[in-house]
């Protein structure tokens, strides 16, 4: 036996497999690999969601703890034997009203936020596929704007208060308006990213002034912070129960356009090339686009029109991990539901014992975005 | 033996009539093709063969239909009337996914406002493989990973798409296509916005991949040096058909495209050689 190996080691000729080949160590990778990494990067923001939302229902008036948080949790859920202070956290079990405070009024409007941002910020990914427009939202394209005017009609037609009814009239409202923009966005059969903004922006202000209208002449004149409910939006009203439908939802159609991920990747060189793929375009852009009024409908029901998350969010997700639906969706759905919960605690707290409403907060981070995303990407005009 | 030879030949021979039967149904055939926009008429009637495994070069001035032509017959705009058949079977049968395996476009400059790598835009070309859940197999990498090769683009799988130049834009959408694994490659003007060497080694790449192959070619001193078979169009008629030297005459380029031409030979692969006059001056004859 010779003991030379030691020396073949440190020999840099006998150093093996170069790093020459780096840049091309991505695309090499075997297929599994990308599944390996998809799968890990959505288990990672699941679990900055649910971080997130037990530690932003400590915050606020009351100070509460993430002991006392988990104690309710694990109450409320049946799960007491977990509460084993296993983690060391220390603090008292929670009295009764705290309790209340936590279950009854801080997670319903966490999750609440949650559910929200998640719908807007997967609508806009959506969207801005399936319009071949960079700065496609639901906001900017006026659709929350006819969502507000279609629940505030409902509502004030006496067609129904409950929450089944209203959020049908925001459906149908989203819906006219969508359909409002695209009709007079396009020219000639094809759409035009700045055309469909400058039909969002009308239709939108136009929806505003009426949503005003009615609230303030027909149904109650002092209603002032009805009208900013619907216009600017706010998380302030979440309860357990209004959350339902707009869930329900949520998880519906995502799982539709999860299902027709590969479909909307085939959009990346329009219409033409989506169809030449072996995609029915027509029938997928229609059923896909309808699914976002719906959402849009039904978040708007709960939260009024709330802005840019629907544009911000899906920027943001594609500059992390690229263009890839399959993982830009679910990235977005997280990702969005931190972002505008982490946004509505701020808007709730920063200047206490006052509230922000949470649509300023989004246009005050989205308009410098808007801006910086118009000049980056060189939108078509 | 015998049948071992058989299947290796193809046809037994002597059976004359079911292989000129074979032959003429292979290769892509247009019926009685129209399509009309509000009143218009667009192509009427049109009637054409495309070779099996040959490029035939679709010719015809601005505006003569040679766009409405090919998305007629990818499908892509629905003919009023008419058929369209790839080696015998009927395109408008196929389901949309089917269709996209037998036959495979590249646009004239088909772009993206997204940051797409080169893998991924030919990976697209594995859409109609893959059902909605599934993720990339080995084997569509590998035949991603060949069409890139093929198209002498192998190093560029990772690259950025917006970093490409025009002519490498192009390349990709071929290798895209070649991965779609298609019968028949339908190209609208490819070449058009690449530069003279881009343009010739897009077009070798069309020819070397040995499909059937339908183009809208512009400059016809191209479409003469590359194509089997030229078809040639004016106000959606087909007015000509057959080999390049049979269908680039001075006449024709007179009557068609309004041009005065002399048609010679290139010295090097003995296609015909267009020159063509400046309009207003008159040849000495």
């Amino acid at each position: 036996m010779t003991v030379g190996s030691p020396d073949a080691v440190l020999d840099p000729a006998a150093k093996p497999v170069g790093t020459s080949s780096i840049g091309s160590v991505a695309s090499d990778a075997p297929a599994g690999r990308h599944v390996v990494r998809t799968v890990g990067i959505i288990v990672a923001a699941v679990a900055l969601l649910v971080g997130s939302v037990l530690v932003a229902v400590t915050i606020g008036q009351a100070d509460i703890s993430v002991r006392e948080v988990w104690t309710v949790v694990s109450d409320r859920l049946g799960l007491s034997f977990l509460q084993v202070d296993v983690i060391g956290l220390g603090g008292q079990p929670p009295s009764p009203i705290r309790a209340d405070v936590i279950w009854e009024m801080r997670f319903p409007r966490a999750l609440g936020a949650v559910v929200v941002g998640a719908g807007l910020a997967v609508v806009g990914a959506i969207m801005q596929t399936l319009t071949r427009n960079p700065m496609a939202d639901p906001y900017l394209l006026g659709i929350s704007s006819g969502a507000s005017l279609g629940a505030v009609l409902v509502i004030v037609a006496g067609l129904g208060s409950g929450l089944f009814g209203v959020s049908a009239g925001a459906f149908a409202g989203a819906l006219i308006a969508f359909v409002l923009v695209l009709t007079i966005g396009q020219r000639s059969g094809t759409l035009t990213p700045v055309r469909m903004i400058l039909a969002g922006v009308a239709i939108g202000q136009l929806c505003g002034a009426v949503t005003s209208f009615v609230i303030l002449w027909v149904a109650d004149p002092h209603a002032t912070q009805d009208a900013q409910f619907w216009l600017s939006g706010s998380l302030a009203a979440s309860r357990w129960s209004s959350m339902r439908i707009a869930a329900v939802v949520l998880v519906v159609a995502l799982l539709l356009w999860l299902w027709n991920a590969r479909a909307l990747n085939a959009f990346t060189f329009g219409d033409d090339a989506a169809a030449s793929l072996g995609v029915d375009v027509n029938r997928i852009r229609w059923t896909l686009l309808i699914a976002c009024a719906l959402l849009t409908g039904v978040l708007v029901a709960v939260s009024g029109a709330i802005g840019f998350v629907g544009l911000l969010l899906p920027h943001a997700v594609r500059f992390l991990v690229g263009p890839d639906h399959r993982l830009v969706l679910p990235l977005s759905t997280v990702l969005g539901g931190v972002f505008l919960l982490w946004v509505d605690t701020v808007a709730r707290t920063a200047f206490e014992p006052r509230e922000l409403p949470v649509g300023v907060v989004t246009a005050i981070i989205g308009v410098p975005a808007f801006i910086w995303i118009l000049r980056k990407r060189q939108v078509r005009a | 033996m015998i049948t071992r030879a058989v299947r290796h030949t193809g046809p037994v021979p002597g059976a004359a009539s079911d292989r000129d039967d074979g032959h003429d149904r292979a290769g892509l055939k247009v019926h009685e093709l129209s399509w009309s926009i509000k009143g218009t008429v667009i192509i009427d009637g049109i009637v054409l063969h495309a070779p099996h495994g040959k490029i035939t070069g679709l010719l015809g001035p601005n505006g003569s239909g040679k766009t409405t032509l090919l998305r007629a017959v990818a499908r892509l705009a629905r003919a009023d009337r008419g058929a369209v058949h790839l080696d015998g079977s009927d395109l408008a049968r196929l389901r949309r996914r089917d269709l996209a395996r037998r036959l495979a476009v590249v646009e004239q400059h088909a772009g993206t406002d997204l940051d797409v790598s080169v893998l991924d835009v030919v990976l697209l070309g594995r859409t109609p493989y893959r059902s909605a859940l599934q993720s990339d197999s080995e084997q569509d990498r590998r035949l991603a990973f060949e069409a890139l090769a093929q198209v002498n683009m192998a190093e560029f799988a990772s690259r950025r798409w917006n970093t490409l130049s025009g002519g490498e834009k192009q390349r990709v959408h071929l290798a895209r296509a070649l991965t779609q694994r298609p019968a028949l490659l339908v190209l609208d003007e490819p070449t058009n916005h690449l530069d003279i060497a881009h343009a010739l080694s897009l077009l070798a790449l069309v020819q070397r991949a040995g499909l059937t192959t339908f183009a809208a070619l512009h400059d016809l001193n191209l479409a003469a040096m590359y194509c089997d078979h030229l078809v040639v169009l004016r106000e959606g008629r087909v007015v000509a058909g057959g080999a390049p030297h049979d269908v680039l005459t001075p006449e024709l380029l007179m009557d068609v495209f309004d041009v005065r031409a002399d048609v010679g030979r290139h010295p090097e692969t003995g296609r015909p050689l267009l020159t063509f006059h400046p309009p207003g001056v008159v040849v000495p004859s």
